[in-house]
């Protein structure tokens, strides 16, 4: 059951006297898909590079599929699809020429490859494009096309390195999608690497966050956010208006934020000008409105924190701090 | 006694030396088995997969076809100038020597330099353009690294390039040799002896050597920069230092050595010795030594003689292994050239960290 995909251990990369990867540990088990969530320059192509052995090693050790890969990066890239990002074809190709050259790399038979890429083409939903020259693809064609190239070589892991960069939240979705469903269908393990947590949180079963060459936590979604935010899981925001058409006056402030707090897990209660922040362990947001309503007030707006990856390692440098 | 000695000795060293390569041989092959049961066999197929399209994407480059257009038109050219009145000077010329055919590569009416300046001038430009963005443009498109992802050893792309950038440059030379050789087999008449035959078919040898030396420095020059325009301009920048610069820098140190007339001989001998070592240092005039050695078969020195090395000497021209011993030196030293700009592609890239674009 706990077969690991990669593996690695105290993995460490200096530039000088920058060091990208500190220390780094890291399991990903067979058919999962691990996230990696991290800002720009946190090392998280540098560690994608040292996985297929692109790059040399500081120190530590990566284990892909029980392959070193610092030793026989042939081996682990015969296993490995990576789609690089901002990935490059050749654009005086057809996507199906540029597929086929891939498959002879990876030295399949020449009639397996091509039935292999049409196959694919399809998946990806590239079928009808795939005697067009690349230079004409979109920007999203490029990037399904990247994941069929990965494809083709039937990997056993897959990795991602910032594959939904520069594409419209449709394509995003589509392409996420794809991913998932492929990965369930053929036991594919992916690592996706990505500095918007809203796309990882869609389609990954474990993220691990990656600031600054450290991961500073991991785990399942869910356990990361109580990881993270363990006193105030939701945080929701709202506006009220005094509506002075009305005869009755409305509840003084005071004693409304006494009921607001008096709701079940509701933690924290802020008042701000014309509005009002609360931090609760649950969706408190039907209680609230209701109350608000009740005391004499309207309410202008009542929305969701929802908490990027900036709250999160802003959060992370917070409790650095307080150390 | 001596003979029996000498004979023992001899067999001894044969015993030696045979036992020496049978262990060598056998631990080489035990290395190979060893690196085989550890990586597998080196992969064959992908590495003909991509120097079967380095070949075909040359072929289709418009770079390759002008520049091709362009070597052949001039080649042409001067076949045609030598064909059309200078047949006459050849005919004049001839009279000495019985190498009639390979005039046809050497000599020209004055109109136009002969196919062998041609080559010697259009080759190195040639193997730039073959090489300069070899790796660059790989990297500027951001296919590097998925080829790089792909299960092939990283030298398989430097290799790939270099050998396909070959395969283009023989089949180019060949063609533009015997293109000429036909047409004037065509124009003349008589058909080249066996021996100049043979002499051309070297010189096309030695001239893909010059030229891939040259796309050797490209390839070099793609590997270390990221811009492709650098490691063009820096190529042609070479190129033409070594045939305008540095023969005006060489001319000026050699002039200030200039012995008198009436210097003693060892001065002389020292002056020309000097004249001859600075030429050797660039491979365009390594080149040029060996076509004139390789195509005037009358040519017996590049180097200085001194009047006791010519005593004695028959004014005939040197069968052809004689003039490829000639130019061994030469040779060797263009090969060296080129073996040291691949060592050096090979060093900066082979521990390169691949990043996609940049």
């Amino acid at each position: 059951m706990a077969e690991k995909s990669i593996d690695i251990k105290g993995l460490t990369k200096k530039y000088g006297e920058h060091i990208a990867v500190d220390n780094l540990n890291l399991t990903i088990e067979k058919g999962e898909i691990f996230g990696l969530l991290g800002p720009n320059g946190a090392g998280k192509s540098t560690t994608i590079l040292m996985i297929l052995g692109l790059t040399e090693v500081d120190s530590g050790s990566v284990k892909v599929c029980g392959i070193d890969s610092s030793r026989y990066p042939l081996e682990v890239k015969r296993k490995v699809g990576y789609l690089p990002e901002d990935v490059g074809f050749y654009n005086d190709y057809t996507g199906l020429q540029n597929l086929m050259y891939v498959a002879r790399l990876n030295d399949i038979p020449e009639e397996e490859a091509k039935k292999a890429a049409l196959e694919i083409l399809q998946e990806v939903g590239l079928e009808d494009v795939k005697d067009n020259k690349v230079s004409s693809y979109s920007r999203g064609m490029r990037q399904r096309l990247g994941l069929a190239d990965v494809l083709i070589k039937n990997p056993e892991v897959i990795i991602l390195d910032e594959p939904t960069l520069g594409l419209d939240p449709e394509g995003v979705k589509k392409f996420l999608q794809l991913i998932v469903r492929l990965s369930r269908k053929k036991g594919i393990t992916v690592l996706f690497s990505s500095h918007h947590l809203h796309q990882i949180q869609q389609v990954c079963d474990r993220v691990g966050i990656f600031v600054k060459g450290k991961m500073l936590a991991e785990g399942k979604i869910s356990s990361l956010a109580q990881q993270l935010f363990s006193k105030n899981a939701f945080t929701l925001e709202g506006g009220i208006a005094t509506l002075t058409e009305d005869v009755e006056p409305p509840l003084p402030l005071k004693e409304m934020v006494q009921k607001m707090k008096a709701i079940p897990e509701v933690a924290h209660v802020e008042l701000v000008d014309n509005g009002f922040v609360v931090e609760s362990h649950r969706d408190v947001s039907a209680y609230l409105s209701r109350l608000i309503v009740k005391s004499g007030y309207g309410l202008n707006f009542l929305s969701k924190r929802e908490y990027g990856l900036d709250d999160i390692y802003y959060q992370y440098f917070q409790e650095d701090k307080n150390r | 006694m001596k003979n029996k000695v000498l004979r023992t000795g001899i067999s001894n060293l044969k015993a030696l030396t045979i036992s020496d390569w049978t262990s060598n041989l056998h631990s080489l092959m035990f290395r190979d088995e060893d690196a085989g049961a550890g990586k597998g066999n080196f992969p064959w197929g992908p590495f003909k997969a991509m120097v079967q399209k380095e070949i075909s994407d040359h072929f289709r480059n418009w770079r390759f076809i002008i520049l091709f257009a362009i070597i052949s038109m001039a080649c042409m050219g001067t076949l045609f100038a030598t064909l059309a009145d200078g047949m006459k000077a050849i005919a004049a010329d001839s009279s000495g020597n019985s190498f009639f055919f390979l005039n046809l590569f050497t000599k020209s009416n004055g109109t136009l330099p002969p196919f062998f300046g041609f080559v010697g001038f259009l080759g190195p430009l040639f193997g730039i353009s073959l090489g300069f963005d070899a790796i660059s443009s790989e990297q500027q498109r951001g296919t590097l690294s998925r080829i790089m992802a792909q299960p092939v050893p990283r030298d398989s792309i430097l290799n790939a390039k270099f050998l396909a950038g070959i395969i283009v440059i023989s089949v180019m030379f060949f063609t533009l040799s015997f293109l000429v050789l036909g047409s004037g087999l065509i124009a003349i008449g008589i058909p080249p002896t066996a021996e100049e035959f043979m002499r051309i078919l070297v010189y096309t040898v030695l001239s893909i050597v010059h030229v891939s030396f040259w796309l050797n420095l490209a390839i070099l020059f793609s590997v270390r920069f990221k811009q492709s325009a650098t490691s063009a301009l820096l190529g042609i920048a070479v190129w033409l230092f070594c045939t305008i610069f540095y023969p005006l820098i060489a001319n000026m140190i050699i002039k200030a050595y200039e012995p008198s007339k009436f210097a003693a001989p060892k001065a002389i001998y020292f002056y020309e010795k000097l004249k001859f070592y600075l030429g050797q240092i660039m491979p365009n005039e390594l080149f040029d030594g060996i076509t004139s050695a390789i195509l005037v078969p009358s040519i017996r020195s590049l180097g200085p003689l001194s009047m006791e090395q010519l005593q004695g000497a028959i004014p005939s021209s040197l069968p052809l292994g004689q003039s490829i011993m000639l130019v061994w030196p030469q040779f060797t030293g263009l090969l060296a050239l080129t073996l040291l700009c691949f060592l050096l592609s090979y060093l900066v890239f082979m521990k390169r960290e691949i990043r996609s674009r940049g």
